[in-house]
């Protein structure tokens, strides 16, 4: 159980959250936005941290998840619940039909394959005017109700996110700490050395795709039904950026890393808007700053400066000790 | 675990104190706003966020409105539909303002609109898209044109020069699209058949493509709805193609940069746009001939050339005022109730008589046809 230590600290700062902050907007608010970007934050860091593979269209899955919701509620009046489910097999579907291909690349045309898929889409939200709604988006989209129990207050949502971000999480460390995650360790390592140990790379890359779409998808669900509106632009190639910024910043390969990576970005612009027109470039400089000291991200870095403070301290006072008994 | 507890608890103590709102007496009028300052719709939320700061500054520094200081509070949403919701509610649960002016985009402002009405708080828009108003909701207000009645106002133009076959072409942009289905839908009410409709991304730089189509229809005029560059090189690559038909654009041209990008090309382009471009030629007896000149040196002796953008932020501040002082307080449902009774209001836009049904109230004389002459805009009516 040592590897969900991590886990149980978490979960007790989300439910402490509102117990000792109840009705504050960055609870109810901020750290909804939060808990969602945490979602897809811990999503792509199997695929960039664990796998090495990189991808900058992970709000394409996002945004398949979140208009599939989004048209099958409206338009069709579906069930939302069945709506997630059908937006997780379209988004099954078509990370399934692109990885392959996508996969076989590697560095920058990777990068620059899934940088297209994700522009691709998001094209086709803002031209699919009919069933979109097009830029100006579509709005109405019902909320969700669990067993009569309407999700339609700030808190619930907090409640809902709070509570799938803690399973995405166990989700995630039990995949990292099993035999396919450390094939995935083992695929960015090296896919030749991997291969030769009998780890089906392609199959196992095609398969971390797949999973990472599969919560982009449910978390852009929740996001629409959230929202009550959808609109192309919180799809956009910027919001893959984003994404990929929050696991950098965080920690590569560290899923509690790309939680907190995501907690900062999003509440760091809240906080810096007392700073009015200066408030992008102070933000530009804090990113600039964490990457320059901490260059593998937040949560690694710290912790291996502590590790090394330590070492460093048990080192002196172990000196000290041989130079009296000396 | 309590060290993290102590830690994320002090954490969260200094967020609080480090923005948390100022005490606050209980005279103030507080107005909220959150605009595309930064991002590609800058362009908007920048003269309307100066036009705001400018006139609360002036109020406040003559003793405030009716005796009460006005505080705005304002956030940047970088045209983004999701921020706006965020900072709507920012707005409305933790500074608690009075009421809302802002929403540069359709986006912003069509999203934040189920909140404005949950939360039961009037929301003035200075976006553009007609499906901010129809339907009427209740707590929702806009202050710009509609899309609508700019091709509404074009197509009266056509039918006086007696064209009825138009090619259209438009941008893929929000404003592009919006025009565009406003314009098909209008067509038949004016007798307009549509003999082309060809559309163009934001960044191409050439539409002869589309426009040799155009040229091989029997169309008698062609009608530009579009943004940014894109109008710019339609301009140009009609003059080019030596297509002698008439162009028309939308008020989305409606600057002085778009006269610029096009030189020449743009000599004799007609499109409809709000009086402000023109103030100086307007006749002495048209009743917003003193504000818009008074707007435009004001902003002009600030901050540069003045867009009607600006203007629109000038409109939603002093309507809401307005309210705020006929309600005599800044109860949200007597203001929205005051704001509903807008009639004649002079603004930037034209003048405004809203009603139940009509949470616009700008008739199609606000706005003016213009050619496009030596460089300048002159009024053909």
């Amino acid at each position: 159980m040592r590897y969900l230590r991590g886990f149980f600290i978490l979960t007790a700062i989300v439910v402490a959250m509102p117990f000792l902050f109840p009705d504050n907007y960055y609870v109810t608010v901020v750290a909804v936005a939060a808990g969602l970007n945490a979602i897809l934050a811990v999503s792509l860091n199997l695929l960039m941290g664990y796998a090495g593979q990189i991808s900058l269209g992970h709000a394409a899955f996002f945004g398949i998840g979140a208009y599939s919701s989004a048209i099958l509620t409206t338009r069709f009046g579906w069930n939302p619940w069945l709506a997630i489910v059908a937006g997780m097999a379209l988004t099954c579907s078509v990370a399934f039909l692109v990885a392959r291909p996508i996969l076989r690349l590697k560095g920058h045309y990777l990068a620059m394959a899934t940088l297209g898929l994700g522009i691709i889409v998001n094209i086709l939200l803002v031209q699919g005017e009919r069933w979109t709604g097009g830029p100006d988006g579509l709005g109405d989209i019902p909320t969700l109700s669990i067993f009569g129990w309407i999700v339609d207050s700030d808190l619930r949502w907090y409640i809902v996110i709070g509570s799938v971000l803690l399973l995405v999480v166990v989700l995630a460390q039990n995949i990292i700490n099993s035999r396919s995650g450390r094939a995935l360790r083992a695929l960015h390592g090296s896919e030749v050395a991997a291969e030769m140990m009998g780890i089906n790379t392609t199959a196992t890359k095609t398969a971390v795709f797949v999973l990472a779409a599969l919560i982009a998808s449910l978390a852009g669900s929740l996001f629409s039904h959230q929202q009550t509106f959808v609109s192309p632009e919180s799809f956009s190639f910027f919001f893959s950026i984003e994404l990929v910024t929050m696991v950098v910043l965080g920690g590569m390969a560290s899923t509690y890393g790309a939680v907190l990576g995501a907690v900062i970005l999003t509440f760091l612009p809240e906080l810096l808007v007392v700073f009015e027109e200066f408030e992008v470039m102070i933000f530009g400089a804090i990113l600039m700053l964490m990457m320059i000291f901490l260059p593998q991200g937040l949560l690694v870095g710290f912790n291996e400066q502590i590790r090394k403070w330590l070492l460093q301290r048990a080192r002196a006072s172990g000196g000290e000790q041989r130079r009296d008994i000396a | 675990m309590s060290i993290i507890k102590t830690i994320s608890s002090l954490a969260v103590s200094a967020i609080l104190t480090l923005t948390g709102s100022q005490l606050m007496a209980s005279e103030t009028i507080k107005i909220g706003s959150f605009l595309a300052i930064t991002g590609g719709a800058s362009f908007l939320g920048d003269p309307e966020l100066k036009t705001l700061q400018m006139y609360v500054e002036e109020i406040n520094a003559a003793g405030g409105h009716a005796g009460k200081q006005i505080e705005l509070v304002h956030y940047d949403t970088g045209g983004r539909a999701k921020d706006a919701v965020k900072f709507a509610k920012r707005l409305i649960q933790k500074d608690k303002v009075d009421l809302i002016v802002g929403g540069s985009t359709s986006g912003t402002s069509l999203a934040v609109m189920p909140l404005v009405a949950e939360s039961e708080i009037p929301f003035i828009s200075l976006a553009g898209s007609v499906k901010i108003i129809y339907p009427v909701q209740k707590w929702t207000f806009k202050m710009p044109h509609t899309d609508a009645m700019a091709a509404a106002k074009i197509y009266g133009d056509m039918r006086k020069r007696g064209i009825s076959k138009v090619a259209l072409i438009s941008g893929s942009g929000g404003f592009g699209k919006s025009g565009r289905t406003q314009s098909i839908n209008l067509a038949k009410q004016f007798g307009i058949t549509i003999v082309a409709d060809e559309s163009y991304g934001a960044k191409d730089t050439d539409m002869t493509a589309q426009l040799t189509k155009i040229r091989d229809t029997d169309a008698q005029a062609i009608l530009n709805f579009g943004f940014g560059t894109g109008p710019a090189i339609v301009t140009k690559n009609v003059r080019q193609l030596g297509i002698d038909l008439p162009l028309y654009q939308s008020h989305g041209v409606a600057s002085k940069k778009f006269i610029e990008l096009a030189g020449e090309a743009a000599e004799g382009v007609r499109l409809p746009a709000a009086a402000l471009l023109v103030a100086d030629q307007l006749p002495d007896s048209d009743p917003q001939k003193a504000v818009l000149l008074a707007y435009k040196s004001k902003f002009e002796a600030a901050h540069g050339p003045v867009s009607t953008f600006g203007g629109h932020a000038y409109d939603g501040l002093f309507i809401a005022l307005d309210a705020i002082e006929r309600a005599g307080t800044t109860d949200k449902a007597k203001v929205r109730d005051e704001i509903e009774n807008t009639k004649g209001f002079i603004g930037t836009a034209g003048v405004f008589n809203m009603s139940p049904q009509d949470h616009l109230g700008l008739g199609m004389d606000a706005f003016k046809m213009l050619e496009i002459k030596n460089g300048n805009w002159v009024i053909v009516e």
